[in-house]
């Protein structure tokens, strides 16, 4: 057996428990020498991303790959043998691929921007810990084993947001964080043990295939719902968003928005496969449910961002309308799926709507990442949030100004950048369900359009300040973070049709049949 | 009856520790709330474990019988470690907050964001 078999078959763990063990060594490193610090960051996550990739190859090729931890057999005897299953299907390694890319960035553009800040040695060490809190929660197949990384998630994620502990505004932002998402980690956790007490597994496909849908299901699927939409920054529970959003440095919102995914990979999860055998149940239909969140949030979200005046908050609202979006896209897809009447084939245009808000998961996750990073890098130059205060920055910044064009026409789907191809996808199957849907989504977009270029003209164009003459364009490392994810997003918009087909469509299956998840009850592993 | 007063702690302990997060104005005092949400919930896995008459999961001393459910004891003991790291982290926050506020009292920290 070759190394790199012997990689891919040890993938999973390996994903896990390379960022942690590198968590922990960083401040060794950082006592050495603080580039090679930042180098071995860099390193472990280009790792990372290597291992993803060889897994999803894998998985793209063959199927999900289970993985072990503890007792090979499930069963000895009568008992129930201890044990922790990592579930990987195309889903969960596409949530992966977002989440790394933007852990990536994350780490190349803190190398120029938090080079002049303090405790960078913490600060490295919590955003590889952030990383293994998201893959961990995308990559797990165990319900204590979600809840363990979601907590894992928050708390990182908080003292991250609470950086600046000399700005009161960090602190408040990381408290009203910690105090949301520890409830709502505590509702997950006493939705696990409901789920526990009735049928005796954490097994998230063991608990799918013996889900009856009892009363005290559809409570757990309450509080589940609830807290993942919280953490996933839905309308109404969205006011720690903009918060945290705007109050971390830039890096930090960065990899944030992987976060608020992984709470969303959560929702899906727990509506397609943990009671994806009883979806067709409910006689009021989860479906519409998100398609209404999913359009209050757009509204909202938008509405919101237009009287902002602080550079990130406003793109911190816009990254609450993109929310929408996706909630919008995959309730549709449920809405037919929860209907008995109407087949899968009957209606095609719910698998297109249900690719298009993954696809939108992937596109957003970029957009709005580019964008905060040049929000950052405009404060790094300018030491100004307020866009009132700004102007006239693209005659000394013209990288900056092209990477925010393409994030501007990315964000509000103007072609040829990727936010259309997903909003196309979406506004196309969601007519179909009703006209009422596409037109609020279509209207949400151009909004999106209005607020961005409203900002591009304050903060970028017209006359040069007196104060910014002396502004230069940030430094390179800072510049080549933007550049990757600009460079992804320019070829997502050019080419969506080989990532829809590669990366997307296996994931949406992945959602839709959930027998691959179920495999190993039945034979696998 | 005796057997569901565990349940009635569990809700009591949760509704008591949601309503101070809610209306309670000092920070510690929501710190405290969460604290005991989080004992409740706790509360809950640990009895949904026990069976009456049952000694504790040691399987190499046992001197026989029926014994209690060890899974939910190793959850409920990973939730505690949890839950000491959130309320360290808490705790932290609202020292900070106290530096820049002098005070604790949400009514009269934050203001100028919409």
């Amino acid at each position: 057996m070759s190394f790199l078999d012997q990689l891919i078959i040890h993938g999973p763990a390996l994903l896990i428990a390379l960022p942690l063990l590198g968590a922990f060594l960083t401040p060794l490193i950082g006592r050495v020498n603080d580039k090679l610090r930042n180098l071995f960051v860099i390193i472990i996550l280009g790792i990372t991303a290597i291992l993803i990739l060889l897994l999803a190859q894998e998985i793209f090729a063959s199927g999900p790959i289970t993985y072990v931890f503890g007792s090979t057999a499930p069963y000895v005897g009568k008992e129930t043998v201890i044990r922790i299953l990592f579930e990987i299907d195309a889903l969960s390694i596409f949530m992966a691929m977002i989440g790394i890319i933007l852990s990536f960035a994350a780490a190349i553009y803190s190398w120029a921007f938090m080079e002049k800040n303090t405790g960078l040695d913490k600060y490295y060490a919590l955003l590889l810990l952030l990383t293994v809190g998201m893959l961990g929660m995308v990559l797990t197949g165990d319900m204590f084993n979600f809840f363990v990384f979601l907590e894992i998630t928050s708390i990182s994620s908080c003292a991250l947001i609470a950086y600046y502990v000399n700005k009161a505004k960090s602190v408040e932002a990381g408290f009203k964080y910690i105090v949301v998402s520890t409830i709502g980690a505590l509702f997950v956790l006493m939705a696990i043990a409901l789920l526990y007490g009735q049928y005796d597994a954490l097994n998230i496909a063991k608990l799918a295939d013996s889900i009856t849908f009892s009363f005290v299901d559809k409570i757990a699927l309450v509080l589940l719902l609830a807290a993942l939409a919280m953490k996933g920054g839905i309308v109404p529970m969205h006011m720690w968003l903009p918060d945290a959003y705007s109050r971390a440095p830039a890096s930090v919102s960065l990899v944030l928005i992987g976060t608020t995914q992984a709470g969303l990979y959560g929702v899906f999860r727990v509506l397609f496969t943990l009671y994806g055998n009883v979806i067709e149940l409910p006689t009021i239909s989860m479906g519409w449910i998100l398609v209404i969140l999913g359009l209050l949030t757009m509204l909202v979200g938008v509405i919101m961002a237009m009287i902002q005046v602080d550079f990130k908050r406003l793109i911190a609202y816009g990254a609450v309308a993109e929310l929408g979006y996706m909630f919008l896209g995959v309730g549709t897809c449920l809405t037919v799926l929860a209907n008995p009447e109407v087949t899968l084939a009957q209606a095609p245009f719910a698998f297109e709507a249900l690719k298009g808000g993954l696809f939108h998961v992937f596109n957003d996750a970029l957009d709005v990442g580019l964008l905060f990073m040049v929000a950052g890098a405009v404060y790094y130059a300018t030491k100004q949030t307020s866009l009132n205060s700004l102007g006239g920055l693209a005659r000394n910044m013209k990288y900056t100004t092209v990477f925010f064009i393409i994030g501007l026409l990315a964000v509000s789907g103007v072609p040829p950048m990727n936010g259309f191809a997903s909003k196309l996808l979406i506004y196309e199957s969601t007519y179909q369900l009703n006209p009422i849907l596409s037109i609020v989504a279509i209207l949400a977009s151009i909004m999106l359009l209005a607020i961005f270029v409203k900002v591009f003209h304050a903060a970028f164009l017209g006359p040069a300040l007196p104060q910014f003459e002396k502004v230069k364009e940030v430094p390179k490392s800072m510049l080549i973070a933007m550049g990757i994810i600009a460079a992804f997003i320019v070829l997502f918009g050019l080419f969506p049709d080989l990532i829809v087909n590669t990366i997307v469509d296996p994931a949406a299956n992945a959602l839709i049949d959930n027998t691959g998840y179920l495999q190993w009850l039945t034979g696998g592993a | 009856m005796i057997a569901n007063i565990p349940y009635l702690a569990v809700v009591g302990l949760i509704v008591i520790g949601l309503s101070a997060v809610l209306f309670r104005k000092n920070i510690i005092k929501m710190i405290i709330g969460i604290t005991l949400i989080e004992a409740g919930v706790n509360l809950f896995l640990i009895t949904l474990g026990y069976r009456e008459g049952s000694i504790a999961p040691i399987w190499t001393s046992s001197p026989g019988g029926v014994m209690a459910y060890p899974v939910p004891q190793a959850l409920t003991l990973t939730s505690i470690v949890i839950g000491v790291a959130v309320t360290a982290l808490m705790l932290s926050l609202a020292i900070h907050i106290y530096r820049h506020h002098g005070t604790l009292d949400v009514r009269k920290i934050g203001g100028d964001d919409q």
